[in-house]
C-alpha cells in the first residue's frame, strides 16, 4: 500500500496533511497517534469510504474508490465501532460475511479462531466491548485479506483478549497480508509493530521500524531514587548520565552488560534502588522526544 | 447470487426477529382490519365495511413495509455503521438494493396472503379482483414508497430519521382517504388525497379489489410520478454514513 502526499480536509480542518508513507505485505504496519490526529481519516481513504482532498493512495495496486470493487474482494475491515447489525447473532453474522466475500473460509473456525465459541448464539447487543472486538475482527478474517485494515482493535479489550488479538494479527501477516492497524495505544503498538507510522496533528512526523526510530537514542534507562547524584555516578560510568522528563535517568553508552555491572554495583554501594531498568526507548519515549521536538507548531 | 441470497436471507431473519417491525408490517394493518370491520366508527360508504377497507389497508400494508419499516431499519444500519461495513464487501450497493428490495416484496406477500385471508373471514369476496390493477398498485406503490422510506433514511440522523418515518406515515394514513373515506373530508384534504402516492395507491387498489370502478390511470400517474421524484432523490442524496464523504 502506497500513500503519497495525502490531504484530508473538512472544510477549514486539515485532517491529514501531505502524509506519505508505505506498507508491505508480510508486515504489520501501525499508524500510532493521539485522538483527532488522522489515523481514522488516513485509513477510511484507503478504505475508500473516503474522499482525498489531494495526494495518491494505491492499495494492491487499486484506487480505492475508482476500483472499489476489487478492492473489497482483496481487503479486510475492522471499523471503529463494529458496524454490525444489533441484533444478529455471531455465528449468523460470521456466516453472513464469510458468505459475502466467498473465499473458503469457515465461519465455525473463524469463530473458534477468536474465542467466541461460547457466545456462538449471542447477539451482538449482549456481547461485551471485547467480544464485540473480537467478532469485528472475525468478519475481517473472513475476507482471508491480502490487505488489512484494522481501527483500534483492541481497544476496551481485557489482558487475555489482546494476546490473543496480537496473535491472531501477527499470524495474519505471516500469511503475507499487509496489515494496516491504527492505534493510540503506544504499548500495543510497541508489541505488534514491524513498521511504525506517528501521525502528530495530521502529519506523518515519524516513520520506520523501532530500530529506526531509536536510532541515535541508545543508552540505560532506570529509574531510582530522587536523591540519586548524576555527576557522580557519570564520573563513575565515564558516561553522560542525564534526567529526563518524568524523572528516569539515561546513561548516554551502549548498554553493555559491564555497565548494567558497574551500575548496579554503584546503587547498591549507595543504597539506593535499581527500577524498571531497560536497555532501548520505549515507544513512548520516542513519541514524547519526537512530539517535543515539534513543539506546538505545524 | 450468493451474496445477494446471503443478505436477503439475514435481512429476513432480522426483521423476523424485530418486533416493532411486525407490529407494523403485520399487527397493525390487521387490527385495524378487523376493528373497524367490527366497530361502525368510520364512514365506510354504502356496502359492506370490509369492501371499503381492505384495499385501504392493504396500502396501509404496503406504505409500512416499502416505506416505514425499510426507512427506518436502513437509517438505524445507516447510524450504526452497518452500511459502511458492508460497503467494504464485494456485496456492492447494487445487491444491497436488490436485497432489501426482496426482503420488502417478500413481506408484502405475506401481508397481502394474511390480509386477503382475514378479509374473506369477515365477509369479502374476491370475486371482483383486478388482477391487472393490483400489480400495477403493488409495483408503482412499493417504487414510491422504497423511494420516499430511503430518502429519509440516506439523509437524516438515526432518530430524526424514525421520528420524519412514522409522522409522515400517521399523515398519509389519514389523510389519503385510506381508512377515512376522502369523498367525506373537506375539499381541499380531498384534493390533497388524491395527489399522495398512499392516496393514488388506495384508490387503485379499490378498483383492484372490486370495490369501485374508478379508472386507474390518473392514479397511476401519480405513482409513477412520486416513484421516479422518490427514487431520483433518493439515489443523488444517500450517504451510505452520516460521516460519508463519497456518495
Amino acid at each position: 500500500m502506497i500513500v503519497e502526499d495525502l490531504v484530508v480536509s473538512y472544510g477549514d480542518l486539515c485532517a491529514v496533511d501531505h502524509a506519505s508513507f508505505t506498507a508491505a505485505h508480510g508486515e504489520v504496519t501501525v499508524i500510532l497517534g493521539p485522538n483527532g490526529a488522522g489515523k481514522t481519516s488516513t485509513i477510511e481513504v484507503c478504505e475508500g469510504f473516503r474522499v482525498a482532498h489531494s495526494g495518491n493512495v494505491s492499495v494492491s495496486g487499486l484506487h480505492p474508490v475508482r476500483d472499489h470493487a476489487a478492492l473489497t474482494r482483496k481487503m479486510g475491515v475492522m471499523l471503529q465501532g463494529g458496524g454490525v447489525y444489533p441484533s444478529s447473532r455471531v455465528q449468523e453474522i460470521v456466516r453472513l460475511y464469510v458468505d459475502l466475500y466467498d473465499k473458503g473460509a469457515s465461519a465455525d473456525e473463524l469463530v473458534d479462531r477468536v474465542g467466541l465459541r461460547h457466545r456462538r448464539g449471542h447477539s451482538w447487543k449482549r456481547l461485551s466491548g471485547g467480544e464485540q472486538q473480537r467478532l469485528s475482527l472475525a468478519l475481517a478474517l473472513a475476507a482471508v485479506p491480502e490487505v488489512a485494515f484494522l481501527d483500534e482493535p483492541t481497544a476496551g479489550v481485557d489482558v487475555s483478549g489482546r494476546q490473543d488479538i496480537r496473535g491472531i494479527v501477527t499470524d495474519l501477516a505471516a500469511t503475507g497480508c499487509a496489515v494496516v492497524l491504527a492505534t493510540h495505544e503506544l504499548d500495543e503498538a510497541e508489541r505488534i509493530a514491524d513498521r511504525i507510522v506517528i501521525f502528530h496533528q495530521g502529519r506523518v512526523v515519524a516513520n520506520g521500524t523501532l530500530a529506526e526510530l531509536r536510532s541515535g537514542n541508545d543508552g540505560l534507562r532506570f529509574s531510582s531514587s530522587p536523591e540519586l547524584d548524576d555527576r557522580e555516578l557519570s564520573r563513575h560510568l565515564n558516561a553522560k548520565v542525564t534526567r529526563d522528563a518524568d524523572g528516569r535517568y539515561v546513561v548516554s553508552a551502549d548498554p553493555t552488560p559491564s555497565l548494567v555491572a558497574r551500575l548496579s554495583q554503584w546503587l547498591a554501594d549507595h543504597s539506593l534502588p535499581l527500577n524498571d531498568l531497560r536497555t532501548s526507548e520505549t515507544l513512548e519515549a520516542i513519541f514524547q522526544r519526537i512530539v517535543n521536538s515539534l513543539g506546538d507548531g505545524r | 447470487m450468493k451474496q445477494w441470497r446471503a443478505q436477503t436471507v439475514a435481512e429476513l431473519r432480522l426483521l423476523a426477529r424485530n418486533g416493532e417491525q411486525l407490529l407494523l408490517t403485520i399487527g397493525i394493518p390487521v387490527m385495524l382490519l378487523v376493528f373497524f370491520s367490527v366497530v361502525d366508527v368510520l364512514p365506510t360508504g354504502e356496502g359492506d365495511a370490509i369492501d371499503f377497507l381492505l384495499p385501504g389497508v392493504l396500502a396501509i400494508a404496503l406504505m409500512s413495509t416499502a416505506m416505514v419499516s425499510l426507512g427506518i431499519a436502513t437509517g438505524f444500519e445507516r447510524s450504526y455503521g452497518v452500511l459502511k461495513r458492508l460497503g467494504a464487501t464485494p456485496l456492492g450497493r447494487p445487491r444491497l438494493i436488490a436485497a432489501k428490495l426482496a426482503c420488502v416484496v417478500i413481506v408484502q406477500f405475506v401481508q397481502f396472503i394474511v390480509l386477503a385471508i382475514i378479509a374473506v373471514l369477515l365477509g369479502w369476496s374476491a370475486g371482483g379482483l383486478n388482477l391487472n390493477a393490483l400489480l400495477i398498485g403493488f409495483i408503482f406503490g412499493t417504487a414510491s414508497f422504497i423511494g420516499i422510506g430511503l430518502l429519509l433514511a440516506g439523509t437524516l440522523r438515526g432518530e430524526v430519521n424514525l421520528a420524519a418515518q412514522n409522522g409522515l406515515y400517521l399523515l398519509m394514513l389519514l389523510l389519503s382517504g385510506m381508512i377515512i373515506n376522502a369523498d367525506s373530508m373537506p375539499s381541499g384534504l380531498n384534493s390533497l388525497a388524491t395527489a399522495l402516492p398512499s392516496g393514488a395507491l388506495a384508490t387503485i387498489l379499490r378498483t383492484a379489489t372490486g370495490h369501485s370502478s374508478d379508472a386507474i390511470a390518473g392514479p397511476t400517474m401519480v405513482l409513477i410520478a412520486w416513484s421516479a421524484g422518490a427514487l431520483v432523490l433518493a439515489g443523488r442524496s444517500f450517504s451510505w454514513s452520516p460521516s460519508d464523504s463519497r456518495r
